[in-house]
């Protein structure tokens, strides 16, 4: 599929999901579309550089964290408009990225993945102890009054928003995916020093691929003080967020776009449907247990799933 | 016209007093090597003498503490290895580093876009051509789809091989890549690597099959512990009485 032929068939599927919108008569579905969204950007994101490059990220909190932050600073310093917020959130956690870009100049494997974990911790402390964007108290948001295109509620809006920003990531990821820089990850993710011997800029697309990665965690993040109405530490770098970005695509399937959208509609879909019947603490506790039998039962995903069986039907 | 001088006299490769460290240990000990453009070298040398080390700091995967590498008239000993890659000083190794969530097709494509065509006008349609041809080279081409994390031992060496030819290098260093194979296997590979000579490819093979070397080689040059005791004829190297008692013992 060209890529044009694409980037028209997400932006179709969000508009269907925008109008479908307005047929939702409860709330509820608003904030669960909302949470399965979010995660399918972070799942996304994740992916770009976990899945393609090979580097564990651990700290997906701390990026989703940077962005939700990024809102709360400009919010109470400007007051600024939400879309100036997204750009800046987003820019913000790109830096990070590139940051942690140049740690695999010295890091790999488990080394990386902590390296990352103890970046999350650094800047949770950080922010706790930054009375500006509230501390340990967290922050309020004031939702604007008027709600701009004629829509009924603030959460139509950000439910839009995160539609719009769903189906920005994954365009993204699939022009990187089937691009040659695509083609180049992938060949540092098989074989690093390999990939480099045979004239891949190692260094230049690991630094791209987290910088890109950083940025739409960071992105998915931006929203969420309004969606909340408060943030505080805690929720912001909540760990769920670090193990539902890993755990998406690894039970989706690591090696294409289409994996981490599944594993987030799957993964997203049933925590969310497990706390309103059951309750809100088995959350992680499937998300361990569903890890746990992926990783035994189909170690490349759902999508190494059908991979196989359509290889097998073919032969 | 001094310049022109200067391109023709210069060798193609040109490393002189490579020394490389790890810890207490010299693996190579201020080694000089030199390489004509087209010309072929053996680089023999008992097991640890350093042959492999030496590669690394010429393709740039170790850096060598001391020591200058010329290549093609260009200061390289700096260079990351993807740069050298590009100038045409392309390795393959000893132990087979395929892509391994790849086709054996797509391990080529990878040299053919961020290598060959840093260096030579290829257009992007061609690329899956040429492939094929390099493919078809080392008699790989009936499995260009096959997946190759999948290949026999031979069949990586190949790809290995194959895959440092892709990068369309002006040298290439080849790294055992006859090693456990059988003498029809060993005799294909060689086919190959003196077909290079007609597109005027420099290669340095480092090879303990001596039939291979001794075929194959304009000059053989021998490390023994980091040092290079030897450097010439094919001919004389083999009745040198100190390379016979290094690889023979007293």
């Amino acid at each position: 599929m060209r890529n044009r032929t694409f980037v028209v068939i997400v932006l179709v599927v969000a508009v269907a999901l925008m109008a479908a919108s307005r047929l939702a008569i409860n709330d509820y579905y608003f904030s669960a579309a909302y949470t399965v969204l979010q995660f399918v950007i972070l799942a996304t994101a994740w992916n770009i550089l976990g899945g393609y490059t090979g580097y564990v990220n651990f700290g997906s909190a701390a990026f989703f964290a940077v962005g939700a932050y990024t809102t709360v600073f400009l919010n109470k310093w400007l007051h600024a408009p939400l879309p100036l917020m997204i750009v800046a959130g987003t820019v913000v956690a790109g830096l990070l990225g590139l940051g942690v870009g140049y740690l695999t100049l010295r890091m790999r494997g488990v080394f990386f993945a902590i390296a990352t974990l103890a970046l999350a911790v650094v800047l949770y402390t950080l922010v706790v102890n930054w009375d500006y964007v509230g501390g340990a108290r967290g922050a309020y948001i004031i939702l604007p009054r008027e709600v701009p295109f004629g829509l009924p509620r603030y959460v139509h809006l950000l439910y839009a928003t995160m539609v719009l920003m769903s189906a920005f990531a994954l365009i993204v990821a699939r022009t990187i995916e089937r691009s040659f820089i695509g083609r180049g990850l992938a060949a540092i993710r098989d074989d690093e020093i390999a990939a480099e011997c045979s004239g891949v800029p190692t260094l230049r697309l690991k630094l791209l691929s987290a910088t890109v990665s950083g940025a739409l965690m960071g992105m998915a993040g931006t929203t969420l003080p309004y969606y909340l109405s408060y943030v505080e530490p805690s929720a912001a770098f909540n760990l769920s967020y670090a193990v539902n970005s890993i755990a998406m695509p690894l039970i989706g399937g690591m090696t294409s776009w289409l994996g981490p959208l599944i594993g987030a509609v799957l993964l997203g879909t049933v925590q969310q449907v497990v706390q309103v019947t059951v309750s809100s603490a088995w959350n992680l506790l499937i998300v361990g247990v569903l890890l746990v039998a992926f990783v035994t039962l189909a170690p490349n995903g759902i999508m190494g799933w059908v991979d196989a069986w359509r290889r097998k039907n073919a032969s | 016209m001094a310049q022109e001088e200067r391109v023709v006299t210069e060798p193609l490769l040109r490393a002189s007093g490579i020394t490389k460290r790890f810890g207490g240990f010299t693996a190579v000990d201020r080694v000089d090597l030199e390489i004509a453009r087209g010309e072929r070298l053996g680089l023999i040398g008992p097991n640890g003498s350093g042959k492999s080390t030496l590669v690394n700091c010429l393709s740039g995967t170790l850096r060598n503490e001391e020591g200058s590498i010329r290549f093609g008239g260009h200061d390289i000993g700096r260079e990351p290895p993807h740069q050298r890659v590009r100038r045409g000083l392309a390795r393959s190794f000893q132990i087979p580093k395929p892509f391994a969530s790849m086709s054996v097709l797509d391990n080529l494509r990878i040299p053919l876009q961020y290598a060959a065509r840093q260096h030579e006008k290829l257009p992007l349609s061609q690329i899956i051509d040429e492939a094929m041809r390099v493919l078809d080279q080392v008699g790989l081409k009936d499995k260009a789809q096959a997946m190759s994390g999948g290949l026999t031992q031979v069949d990586m060496r190949k790809l290995e091989l194959a895959r440092a030819v892709a990068a369309k290098p002006t040298l290439l260093i080849s790294d055992e890549a006859m090693a456990g194979l059988s003498t029809s296997e060993t005799d294909d590979i060689l086919a190959l690597l003196l077909g290079l000579k007609e597109q005027g490819v420099a290669v340095i093979m480092i090879e303990h099959v001596m039939r291979a070397v001794m075929k194959f080689s304009d000059r053989i040059a021998v490390l023994v512990a980091g040092r290079k005791i030897a450097d010439g004829d094919p001919k004389d190297i083999v009745n040198n009485s100190e390379v016979v008692t290094a690889y023979l013992g007293q």
